[in-house]
């Protein structure tokens, strides 16, 4: 072998290894020099913090407070289990999981709290202080309609993820959906699909009903689902009155339902509103009454089990719809009431169940994302099917960001089993028969980057 | 006729809490020259008085809830009825017209070092500053509810024998299921006319109610004849309390009370002593069931959709329109309001 031979030799060996180490060092240096391009560009980036920090922007006083304390239960409960404390709940059911019970992202996740006091105005300077002032990653929570559509809408200008709390109006994944803002919660459109064929089946297709409606976008959805579905198969609608929200005493609107013809009282009311109307109601006689030759219904087309135990006997009979019963038999179902009931002595409310499952969800989706930046994020949670929460397979729609899982209509137990069996499950209503059209609702998403 | 005779009566219902309150208030300004803001808090405290006789008379005992499987749930059975057995859950259940005993004197005394502690400093400092500080005693007073009850609602029933609807067209001769209404709002509107009666009776009738009305016309001169009229408007203080606290925990069933309730009902109540006249009992009670019937029949579906939203302005409207063309009110003394 010649020398040149041996220097082309040892080259092509020892130049190959540089060149490789070279060659691999110059194709991960862009990789590693911007990996956290995005860091410095988002609003409330932990960095190098220890910490994250989020937002339960819930009611603690008004007319939703008990739904606000037990979302507040139910936040509580999910930042132990992110963070690896208790017995982990539903992040031993949720599929497919990412979360490792160390907080996200191996920060320990911590949190602030703001009372939204059912009012717009007040949620989103709530909301704003918990962004500004704290610092949070993401906002979640509230018991209202008109306050998640106002939220939702300052976290879009924000840049901070939404993650809504109770709210079943059509428009907060309708018309007025937002990039930044997902929805657990079913609405009012699902409630009428699942409710319809359950109401033709009790009460038929010869019947004139009269709507209370809470005057106020959430109300207003859900009277025009809920006739649209009613006038679809043969009833007609006597008056639809609406009542400003918090009014206490119904009793001016109840009355002149006694002797207006109609059969049928369907109250689109929540919370203390719906508690007082409905034992109002059931005070001014109506459930004795026989009108038209048939028996005089009541329907709340969405209730709780919190509104059930608040209104006491009034409830035993009446037929609604739910998001989430305790009740249920699964396997995410029975671990979370087991958790929340050894922590806090009684089972879960609807709220609490979707409170916990869309903190649980966003934490989840920053752990896959394996970044904060809110966009990674949200395409993370877009188009995302999970399962073991309570509801089945479930789905967040990217078109506008609903899930869209199977629905229950209950009826207020006539004979309880224990002091908090008080909704009883009458039917699983399956996704497909609940599912529409994204567009029929129009709106826009909006941008990632804002 | 039937649509008629339900809001009429709805607005003789609504009208009695009103013209209740308003009367204690009017009572107030009349005697003491006083702008009283806390008074709705004082009908607040009087529903409140009902609240914590039934927690009281519901102090319990806990034991497992073997039903529950999940987790460790208890049941609550009160003392009362372990002890007592029907008689004890049957004075649970007659908690609200109990509560009336119970709220009678705590409301005195709470009237009375409302006043002796607190107003009687500010009988001759511009109204503005009396508005001023019973505002925030009003605001003091509803922390500290919400602070020892929280902030939600408390549902507490009326007698079980009580809480269905009376079939008053029965009664009238007018067929069987024709009109009927709950028996605890006809009950309330009763209880609001004995209450006012009373009061009427007290002040026209007895020699302290005839130096009050004196004192009301006339404070110096009756000053002038040794008659120490500071001490019976002290007393006028504490009976106005007794007379908002009685509304307050008789209207428990009808709305479960909230620490905030005293508000919603305030700025309805200053309404009613405008239009009926600062200063005038009568006007105070007329103008609170004039107002209930108005409010009542706006919300009638048929006049709502001519004019939406009429129902929630009604009252306003009203005082607006009286305010303009009457100041002193519908029964009020000529001069008050009108320079």
């Amino acid at each position: 072998m010649s020398n040149d031979d041996k220097k082309f030799d040892e080259l092509s060996r020892r130049g190959f290894l540089k060149a490789g180490a070279g060659v691999v060092a110059a194709a991960s240096a862009p990789a590693f020099f911007m990996k956290d391009a995005w860091a410095a560009d988002f609003r409330n980036n932990p960095g190098r913090s220890k910490t994250v920090k989020f937002g339960f922007n819930v009611p603690q006083s008004g007319a939703y407070a008990d739904e606000g304390a037990d979302e507040l239960r139910a936040y509580k409960l999910a930042v132990k289990h992110i963070n690896g404390e208790g017995d982990g709940g539903m992040l031993n059911t949720m599929k497919p999981i990412s979360l490792k019970g160390d907080g996200i992202l191996g920060k320990k996740l911590e949190y602030v709290t703001g009372d939204t006091q059912t009012k717009s105005d007040a949620a989103r300077a709530s909301a704003k202080r918990m962004i500004e002032k704290d610092g949070v990653l993401m906002v979640t929570g509230g018991s209202s309609s008109g306050v998640a559509i106002a939220v939702q809408s300052l976290c879009q200008e924000m840049g901070i993820v939404f993650m809504t709390g109770l709210t079943h109006s059509n428009d907060t994944t309708g018309k007025d959906k937002r990039r930044y803002g997902f929805r657990h919660m079913f609405n009012a459109h699902m409630s009428g699909s699942a409710l319809g064929p359950v109401l033709k089946k009790e009460y038929g297709t010869d019947r004139q009903a009269y709507h209370l409606t809470a005057d106020y976008t959430w109300g207003w959805t859900q009277e025009e689902s809920i006739k649209n579905t009613t006038e679809a198969m043969g009833w007609k609608t006597t008056a639809t009155v609406r009542t400003p929200v918090g009014a206490g005493d119904f009793s001016q609107y109840i009355t002149p339902v006694l002797n207006s013809g109609a059969d049928v009282l369907i109250l689109n009311h929540y919370g203390k509103d719906m508690i007082n109307s409905l034992t109002q109601a059931v005070q001014f006689g109506l459930r004795d009454k026989n009108v038209n030759g048939k028996n005089f219904e009541i329907i709340v087309p969405l209730f709780s089990r919190l509104m059930a135990q608040g209104a006491g006997d009034a409830i035993k009979g009446i037929l609604g719809s739910t998001n989430w019963n305790w009740s249920l038999t699964d396997a995410g179902t029975k671990a979370f009431v087991k958790s929340f009931g050894q922590e806090y002595g009684f089972p879960p409310s609807q709220a609490a169940h979707t409170c916990y499952v869309q903190a649980l969800q966003y934490a989840d989706a920053c752990q896959r994302a394996g970044t904060f930046y809110p966009p990674e994020v949200i395409k993370q949670l877009e188009g995302h099917k999970f399962d073991g929460m309570g509801n089945g397979p479930t789905e967040y729609r990217a078109e506008d960001h609903q899930a869209f899982k199977d629905v229950l209509v209950v009826r207020g137990n006539e004979n309880p089993s224990s002091q908090f069996d008080l909704l009883k499950v009458e039917q699983i209503v399956p996704r497909s028969q609940v599912e529409y059209d994204a567009k029929i609702f129009g709106g826009e998403l909006g941008p990632y980057v804002v | 006729m039937d649509v008629f005779l339900l809001q009429l009566l709805n607005g003789l219902d609504k009208g009695a809490a009103y013209a209740l309150i308003a009367f204690g208030l009017t009572l107030v300004f009349g005697t003491l020259g006083v702008v009283n803001f806390a008074h709705g808090a004082l009908f607040m405290l009087g529903a409140f008085c009902a609240v914590t006789l039934q927690k009281i008379l519901t102090i319990s005992k806990k034991v497992k809830d073997e039903s529950i499987t999940f987790f460790d749930a208890y049941k609550e059975t009160p003392y009362l009825e372990i002890w007592w057995g029907d008689t004890g859950a049957a004075i649970i259940d007659w908690v609200i017209p109990i509560s009336i005993f119970l709220a009678i004197p705590i409301m005195l005394l709470i009237g009375l070092s409302m006043e002796r502690g607190l107003i009687r400093h500010f009988y001759k400092r511009p109204h503005a500053e009396q508005i001023l500080v019973t505002f925030g005693l009003a605001i003091v007073l509803q922390e500290l509810i919400r602070a020892f009850f929280g902030a939600n609602p408390i549902p507490v029933s009326a007698p079980e024998i009580l809480s269905g609807s009376a079939d008053i067209g029965y009664i009238l001769g007018m067929g069987a299921d024709y009109l009927t209404y709950p028996w605890w709002r006809i009950i309330y509107v009763l209880f609001s006319g004995a209450i006012i009666l009373s009061v009427f009776a007290f002040l026209q009738f007895t020699t302290f109610g005839m130096v009050v009305r004196a004192g009301m016309h006339d404070r110096e001169t009756v000053g002038l004849l040794g008659i120490n009229v500071q001490r019976r408007f002290t007393i006028v203080f504490g009976m106005a309390a007794v007379v908002a606290g009685l509304a307050g925990a008789m209207y428990v069933p009808i709305l479960p009370p909230d620490y905030h309730m005293g508000m919603d009902f305030l700025v309805l109540s200053f309404v009613v002593v405008v239009v009926g006249g600062m200063g005038s009992l009568g006007g105070a009670v007329a103008a609170g069931f004039l107002l209930g019937i108005l409010q009542s029949f706006s919300s009638l579906n048929e006049i709502k959709n001519i004019i939406p939203g009429i129902d929630q302005i009604i009252i306003y409207l009203v005082a607006v329109v009286i305010i303009l063309v009457r100041p002193r009110g519908l029964m009020g003394r000529k001069g008050v309001m009108e320079d």
